[in-house]
């Protein structure tokens, strides 16, 4: 049996390295296509000044692309690394979208973006400018593939278990790919990329204006910023990713849970906009509602019901009881694989087959598993409500701010008054880190709130991990948090002092002065 | 469509491809990183080799990336043993891959002398790492990997870190290392102008000599002194995929089997140590173009000969021969092989079509005119 030390540990390494590889992910997002937009008028209008902010931010964007795809090779890496028995049994499907992924998308980003930086004299301006798109594009095509298999772990659709090789096996590829959670996912993410690349323009911008330099290049950056940045932030709120969650069971168990709704509600459901989740007692204290609304946003209707956390354990405990038949089965047809009886019996309840593991975690025969065990697993599918509740809270109340901040600036814009409220610029300023922290609340929504699945009711977290030994993982861990620490303070030394410095700014060239000391 | 066994035929070639992908595109950054302290002298000379790669190391990253998406969608076991098998090998190869792009990035960014050598050393270290470890990976392939499976197919691995460096891999690493620096210096001396490139042609044209010989080495070794594998009953070619079905023996020689069954797999060691040396003698007469074709196709013989070798063996358990993946009982399901070719077939000729263009545009040589033109920090 796999230790849980080693489990907890491989959950550390994975959530660090995954926060760490999102807070550059959505900038590349969102300023690719800002850049786009800024060429586009460059070409367009031929006037100077949006080559320069196309160059300017490019170069943001650039010390930022390096270390999304520093970061982003550990991701891949590391589903082997870390979690073998995962990559063994979801293989089959999950590695597909990943190999696409490069296909199709990030050699188109990696091969043109040496090309966006050296290209400018050797390209038309027209092939320039199609070239920085073709980086926005591979950039959020990349994002699509990705999040078709981050889909497919909270919502498994189009595979199913083979006994023969003891893992799943894809059964239809067009339901991975159209899969519904990873098409609200992905609109969601994106949009939140596309706010984090305005606000980074926007706030750069207002500290120009602040400081008195680079007027005309702020102000027209921050129109730009400000008209996309309203409307991304719009998209990401409006089609925010909850839409994705009354696709399964176990999705309604993640709404559930980020609600710290106990009971089922009578449709449309409640939202609770405040209150103090008590995990003792299952109820939740001091509790604020707004009616309505937790049904309109999570069904997007007023008569269907949204269930509370009680009856999904009760559905788990029945599905736990239905997966011990597949797993007895399972059992028989290894021994006898040409047993017919039990191969009917397995196809009949292998959908199932992941509930009975969650009791791997309490015994190893699971088949000898009490009433008492069982009610104890069904209630382990309910992830931590706590961070979940507060998550998602902070992350909703962020996401209305943008639409304020966006909606100020734009209207400043079409006024032409962007530099004159000094407050709204401090604003827009300190506001920088804000569409980070959104963005990493909201992975932590999505994957904390899978838990304890690591594939959504096929396989739990704690048998998907390799069999290594603690010491081992807490050597990588190690690692990766001080070279990853070192590498974020120069990688925000280096942005802040590209930031300050503004456009324009000439090269501060040590190369003769070099040469002539050797 | 191909059957079950065709399929795997095919992807077992098309892992071959990417590997050859990786170390042929790829390779000449690292063979780059390799040679900076040795070819470079000073400031203008350091970003003179670095801008030869400069635009485009970032795409040729990404074979790497699309090599590990590959193996993990047509060979999840191979995927999940190799990675997590090679557990710290593989940590450091990740450390030197974030470290490559962070150099590249920050290196030229801020004006001050120890800041860039700080850098330099990284870029080195970044360079050689990856070339040696994938070099040890395969002599540790060669010799067989110390894990074994249980009847879930839950893999455990018995070795360490320190394991992985007997002398046969050090061998196979030094291989790597010495056909990956003569192809960077290839590309050096097609791209840059200058000094560099004098010294660069010296030592490309010692790692030649350094990779056949280490080559010819590996061979014996393998012929004399190494115990290969093999299926001992047939299997067949389009079973399940679960490696607990067969049984394996060792015996020596059994890694040259292939070469008497098929003895046109003679080609590929003899096209390897032909083409490397004609790589060397080409940089020596300044035919940079010439011998860097040279030199890619005598790297791509080389791991089509330990592909051959190995044929139909992935990654042989020294543990447990029988849980040995091999071509038969690791590849994913006939749908996804399946899904994963036609989109191969479809993407990849682009990609080669776009990556030409990409190179076309960027021709030119790189001197010292190049990295001192520059205003904007946009070179590296």
């Amino acid at each position: 049996m796999t230790s849980l030390d080693v489990v907890s540990l491989s959950r550390l390494q994975f959530g660090l390295t995954a926060l760490y590889h999102f807070l550059f992910v959505p900038l590349t997002l969102g300023l690719s296509i800002l850049l786009g937009m800024m060429e586009s008028v460059y070409v367009m209008t031929g006037r100077a000044i949006w080559k320069e902010m196309t160059k300017f931010w490019g170069l943001l964007f650039g010390i930022n692309f390096a270390m999304g795809v520093a970061t982003g090779i550990t991701m891949e890496f590391q589903f082997g690394m870390n979690w073998a028995y995962y990559s063994h049994y979801v293989g089959d499907i999950f590695g597909a979208p990943l190999a696409i992924e490069g296909l199709m998308a990030f050699f188109l980003e990696a091969t043109f973006i040496g090309l966006f930086f050296f290209g400018w004299e050797k390209l038309s301006a027209l092939q320039h400018l199609t070239v920085t798109w073709l980086v926005a594009l591979g950039s959020n095509i990349s994002a699509l593939w990705i999040l078709i298999a981050n889909g497919w772990m909270q919502y498994p659709v189009g595979a199913q278990f083979n006994p023969a090789t003891m893992r799943m096996e894809v059964t239809s590829f067009m339901e991975v790919m159209f899969n519904p959670v990873a098409q609200a996912k992905f609109v969601h993410t994106v949009s939140a990329g596309y706010v984090t690349g305005s606000m980074l323009v926007l706030s750069i911008s207002a500290y120009y204006l602040l400081k008195g330099r680079h007027i005309e290049f702020a102000k027209r950056s921050m129109t730009v910023a400000a008209s996309f940045g309203l409307a991304s932030a719009l998209s990401v709120v409006v089609l925010g990713d909850e839409s994705g969650y009354t696709a399964g069971e176990n999705q309604k168990m993640k709404i559930a849970a980020i609600e710290a709704m106990w009971e089922t509600e009578p449709a449309p459901a409640s939202f609770t906009l405040f209150g103090f989740p008590n995990l003792e007692k299952h109820t939740t204290e001091y509790e604020v509602k707004i009616p309505w609304v937790l049904g309109l946003i999570a069904t997007r209707s007023l008569d269907k019901e949204v269930p509370g956390i009680k009856e999904l354990v009760a559905h788990a405990e029945q599905r736990i009881k239905n997966g011990l038949i597949a797993y007895d089965a399972l059992e028989k047809l290894r021994a006898d694989p040409s047993s017919a009886t039990e191969k009917a019996r397995l196809d009949a309840t292998a959908a199932d087959l992941g509930h009975a593991l969650l009791l791997k975690k309490i015994r190893a025969d699971v088949r000898n598993a009490t009433p008492e065990e069982i009610a104890k697993a069904a209630w382990s599918t309910v992830p931590a409500v706590s961070p979940l509740f507060w998550s998602f809270r902070i992350m909703v109340g962020l996401g209305f701010y943008f639409i304020a901040l966006f909606a100020v600036a734009f209207v400043l814009a079409s006024k032409r008054q962007l530099d004159r409220y000094r407050l709204f610029l401090w604003a827009a300023l300190l506001s920088l880190p804000l569409p980070w922290i959104a963005a990493e609340l909201g992975w932590i929504v999505a994957e904390v709130g899978r838990q304890p699945w690591v594939i959504e009711g096929v396989l739990p977290t704690f048998l998907a991990v390799s069999s290594l030994s603690a010491a081992n993982v807490w050597t990588t861990l190690t690692g990766f948090v001080v070279f990853y620490s070192t590498l974020a303070v120069v990688d925000i030394l280096l942005m802040v002092k590209t930031a300050k410095a503004g456009p324009g700014a000439p090269r501060t060239e040590p190369t003769v002065r070099l040469a002539a000391a050797e | 469509m191909f059957d079950y066994e065709t399929m795997r035929l095919i992807w077992w070639a098309l892992l071959g491809i990417l590997l050859i992908g990786i170390a042929v595109m790829d390779g000449f950054d690292f063979g780059i990183a390799i040679l900076l302290p040795f070819v470079a002298r000073s400031d203008v000379e350091r970003r003179i080799v670095i801008n030869t790669v400069g635009p485009v190391w970032e795409g040729n990253q990404v074979w790497l990336i699309l090599g590990g998406g590959a193996i993990f969608a047509a060979w999840p076991l191979l995927y999940a043993t190799a990675f997590s098998g090679f557990y710290l090998a593989m940590f450091l190869v990740l450390a030197a891959l974030i470290l490559r792009p962070v150099a590249f990035k920050f290196r030229s960014k801020l004006d001050d002398v120890r800041w860039r050598a700080t850098w330099d050393i990284a870029f080195f270290i970044a360079g050689l790492v990856p070339a040696l470890i994938f070099g040890v990976a395969f002599g540790n392939v060669i010799v067989g990997v110390p894990f074994r499976f249980d009847d879930t197919l839950r893999m455990t691995y018995e070795g360490t870190l320190l394991g992985l460096l007997n002398p046969f891999a050090l061998v196979c690493g030094l291989v790597s290392v010495a056909m990956l620096t003569l192809h960077g210096a290839n590309y050096l001396a097609l791209k840059a102008e200058g000094p560099p490139v004098v010294r660069g042609m010296r030592i490309g044209r010692m790692a030649a000599l350094a990779a056949v010989a280490l080559f010819i080495v590996a061979g014996i070794w393998v012929a004399y002194g190494i115990e290969g594998y093999s299926i001992a009953q047939p299997i067949p070619h389009d079973g399940p995929s679960n490696p607990l079905l067969k049984t394996v023996t060792r015996e020596a020689g059994a890694w040259l089997v292939n070469y008497r069954l098929f003895p046109w797999t003679k080609a590929a060691p003899i096209v390897a140590i032909l083409m490397l040396s004609a790589s060397a003698l080409l940089l020596g007469k300044q035919r940079a173009g010439l011998a860097l074709l040279a030199s890619g196709l005598g790297i791509a013989a080389i791991i089509a000969t330990a592909g051959l070798s190995l044929f139909p063996f992935m990654l042989p358990s020294s543990l447990d021969p029988r849980a040995s993946l091999t071509v038969w009982d690791t590849s994913s399901s006939l749908l996804t092989l399946r899904i994963m070719l036609a989109a191969t077939v479809i993407f990849l000729p682009v990609i080669m079509l776009y990556t030409a263009w990409v190179y076309s545009v960027l021709r030119g040589p790189i001197n010292e005119a190049f990295v001192k033109e520059d205003t904007h920090s946009t070179v590296y």
